[in-house]
């Protein structure tokens, strides 16, 4: 169960190592604070689950923040009813997101194509309507799902144990260690390092070749004798797992669960984060998710003293232009650079940039004489 | 009846935007064959282009008057917009009903708008999948929406109906009811027209002009029309300038019942994809019909009867409709086999 082929393995162990040692690596990158690696992890956790479903089957989900928003409102839950441990917490938001996909996945994959796209996206839809209005005892509408003091937490009650967090507010904890900070990001690694592990699993399966015989012919598939409803939906579910294991580590991180991660711009963007690193490859979500979580975070924090500052050695007329021009992209501005990224990505570079760094590995081996290889997706 | 006939009426109008939308999202399908996600961001750029035009018509020009004097001794500040100046009373006029005159910028601006579109990016797409057709034209979405955003900023711009046309109209009089129990405020009462007007008149072009007969049969087999010797994608280079337009002045009209902000045109776009898949992808009839449907569900599903029946239902009414619909029929209303399964 636990065999990988000797490349994978050493894939895994690069993998792991570059996420254990991003503290180190992230500092001169000025990001190496334990609140964005946490997110790092996450994100990337909720991309290889998306890249599960779009990646292998091609089937593109317009949907998937309804997993992600049902993890994290889960977790917080198990935080108020049972437990401040975090165990609980995200075995209960993977399996209700599984749950969940399963349910939606049952009628979206009757269709295919921009039908199923538009299926998801109604269902997310849906849930995210319901959240803001019905569902308010359950979901605290606007404001979002809060711990509170009284909260009952029947487990912690019954083994007496004191809220963790001592007078303030009970924090999320692992077996009594409240996690924040470097402990969190490490768990979030951990997780990560392990969903990594299971991609790379279902890559080299023989249910992994199904769904990619599903992507490229689903036809023929059909026509071997291939009954590939089970298979699809089965891809659905473990993709929809992984959302809500990302919302459940959300929640953790920081318990206050809201409608807004269900907001379909919410499903728009781990499309796009999939899309940028390359589809269908098994490091390229993770390297997408990584860079639009930088590059939010980065150049939302940039403002014009900053750009006055960096462009102070060009002449006065030249440097209010100059900021002028850069102050649209950054701070407030900061999804139109990531719109035009995304536009150009798609134009140029459609296989994301794990794509791009192939073309250039192909380019420099012709250069130096020797047959390039095949880039393989 | 009279609240049915009242929730019927209200549907109506909204429907009629979402039916002006779907049918130029379904024009660009019909012919280009792209699924444009950057469409909300034309009907967004269309409600800012009456933004725009007030804002020019009412710049103000400011004159003392020495003749009368303020509170504080000083000659009094008149002020008056320009083209009251240059126009006299037809310029006061031309403020007051500037949301319909705005069309007449909304026109050749989104014209062009959609052409440069079209020329500059989205004609690199037209063999691409649909996956990448729908995230560059994603993208594009963004781009626009946050351009308007820096121009514009993140707050709504309410435009003001024509004072004329302010009060309701008394439908109810007109059926021979009671005078009062059945209203229809003028302005919606001018969207619905308005939008049946420019369907008809896209239905009309491409029925009975000579353009519109190459383009119907550039839709059934592109590569013959080509092969006849017509220059077939400068045609379609046109009709997707059309469908910016329809957009466009949905939009410009649409400004007095909803504000807009940078965010109108996604909010728009999803429903309208909705309405666009449960017609069925393709069909310009399908796409009409769905959106005034849809419109009208949502009416009566926020009626407060139906909401105290099944709590919620006025928000998710359109989505469930759209699950059921392509759940019952998967083409949707009107929709062909074989489009867009891939």
């Amino acid at each position: 169960m636990f065999h990988l082929s000797r490349k994978d393995q050493i894939k895994l162990a690069i993998f792991a190592l570059v996420v254990v040692t991003m503290p180190i690596w992230l500092a001169p990158l000025g990001a190496a604070y334990p609140g964005l690696m946490q997110k790092f992890a996450i994100y990337a956790i909720f991309a290889i689950g998306f890249n599960i479903l779009f990646g292998l089957t091609g089937y593109l989900s317009f949907g998937h923040a309804a997993f992600l928003g049902v993890g994290s409102y889960t977790a917080v839950w198990s935080f108020k009813l049972l437990t401040m441990d975090i165990v609980p917490a995200l075995i209960f938001s993977t399996l209700l997101a599984g749950v969940f996909a399963l349910v939606i996945g049952f009628f979206s994959l009757r269709r295919t194509g921009i039908y199923f796209s538009i299926l998801t996206l109604a269902f997310a839809q849906m849930c995210y309507s319901l959240a803001y209005s019905v569902l308010t005892p359950i979901t605290n509408g606007e404001t979002g799902l809060l711990l509170a003091r009284n909260d009952p937490r029947v487990i912690d009650e019954a083994l007496g144990a004191g809220t963790v967090g001592g007078a303030g507010l009970p924090t999320p904890a692992l077996l009594g260690n409240t996690v924040s900070g470097y402990f969190g990001f490490y768990i979030c690694a951990a997780l990560l390092i392990l969903a990594f592990f299971i991609s790379q699993k279902i890559f080299a399966s023989p249910f992994g070749l199904a769904l990619r015989g599903i992507k490229s012919n689903q036809t023929r598939m059909i026509y071997t004798g291939f009954n590939i409803r089970p298979y699809m939906l089965a891809a659905f579910v473990i993709s929809g797992m992984f959302a809500g294991l990302a919302g459940g580590l959300l929640s953790v991180t920081d318990p206050i669960a809201g409608a807004e991660r269900m907001r379909w711009t919410e499903s728009g963007n781990i499309v796009l984060m999939t899309i940028l690193g390359g589809v269908g490859t098994l490091i390229g979500p993770v390297i997408g998710a990584w860079v639009i979580e930088y590059f939010e975070n980065i150049f939302s924090a940039i403002n014009k003293n900053m750009l006055n500052a960096a462009f102070d050695f060009l002449p006065d007329g030249v440097q209010n232009l100059a900021v002028t021009v850069l102050s649209k992209f950054v701070g407030e501005g900061w999804h139109l650079t990531l719109g035009l990224l995304f536009v150009l990505i798609v134009v140029f570079l459609p296989g994301g940039l794990v794509e791009g760094y192939l073309k250039l590995v192909a380019r420099f081996r012709r250069g130096r004489g020797t047959k390039p290889e095949a880039g393989g997706k | 009846m009279n609240a049915f006939l009242a929730q019927l009426l209200n549907g109506l109008d909204k429907g009629g935007a979402y039916a002006l939308i779907a049918l130029g999202l379904t024009l660009v399908f019909g012919t280009l064959g792209v699924v444009n996600f950057a469409h909300g961001a034309l009907f967004m750029l269309g409600c800012f282009m009456a933004v725009t035009f007030r804002y020019l018509i009412t710049i103000e020009k400011v004159t003392t008057d020495p003749t009368q004097l303020s509170p504080w001794g000083q000659p009094l500040e008149v002020r008056a917009p320009i083209v009251q100046d240059w126009l006299g009373d037809f310029g006061l006029f031309l403020v007051d009903y500037s949301v319909p005159f705005s069309i007449l910028l909304t026109i050749p601006v989104m014209l062009a708008i959609g052409i440069g579109m079209e020329r500059g990016l989205i004609k690199h797409f037209y063999k691409r999948t649909h996956a990448e057709q729908i995230l560059v034209t994603f993208g594009l979405a963004i781009v626009i929406g946050e351009i308007v955003k820096s121009i514009y900023g993140p707050n709504p711009w309410p435009q003001p109906i024509p004072s004329d046309l302010r009060s309701a109209a008394d439908i109810g009089r007109w059926l021979g009811m009671e005078p009062n129990t059945l209203t229809y405020p003028w302005w919606r009462m001018i969207y619905l027209m308005f939008s049946l007007g420019v369907i008809a008149a896209v239905f009309a072009f491409l029925r009975f002009t000579t353009f519109g007969m190459v383009v119907r049969a550039g839709m059934a087999d592109r590569e013959a029309v080509g092969l006849l010797g017509i220059n077939i994608d400068k045609r379609f280079t046109v009709v997707f300038g059309l469908a910016a337009v329809v957009a466009g002045v949905a939009g410009a009209m649409y400004t007095p019942l909803l504000p807009p902000n940078y965010q109108i045109g996604m909010d728009f776009l999803v429903l309208s994809f909705v309405v666009v898949v449960v017609g069925g992808m393709g069909s310009l009839p399908g796409a009409v019909l769905a959106g005034f449907l849809l419109g009208i569900l949502q009416s009566f599903a926020s009626m407060t009867e139906v909401k105290s029946l099944i709590p919620g239902i006025d928000q998710v009414i359109i989505y469930l409709v759209a699950v059921v619909i392509l759940l019952v029929r998967p083409r949707g209303l009107m929709g062909r086999r074989g489009v867009m399964e891939g």
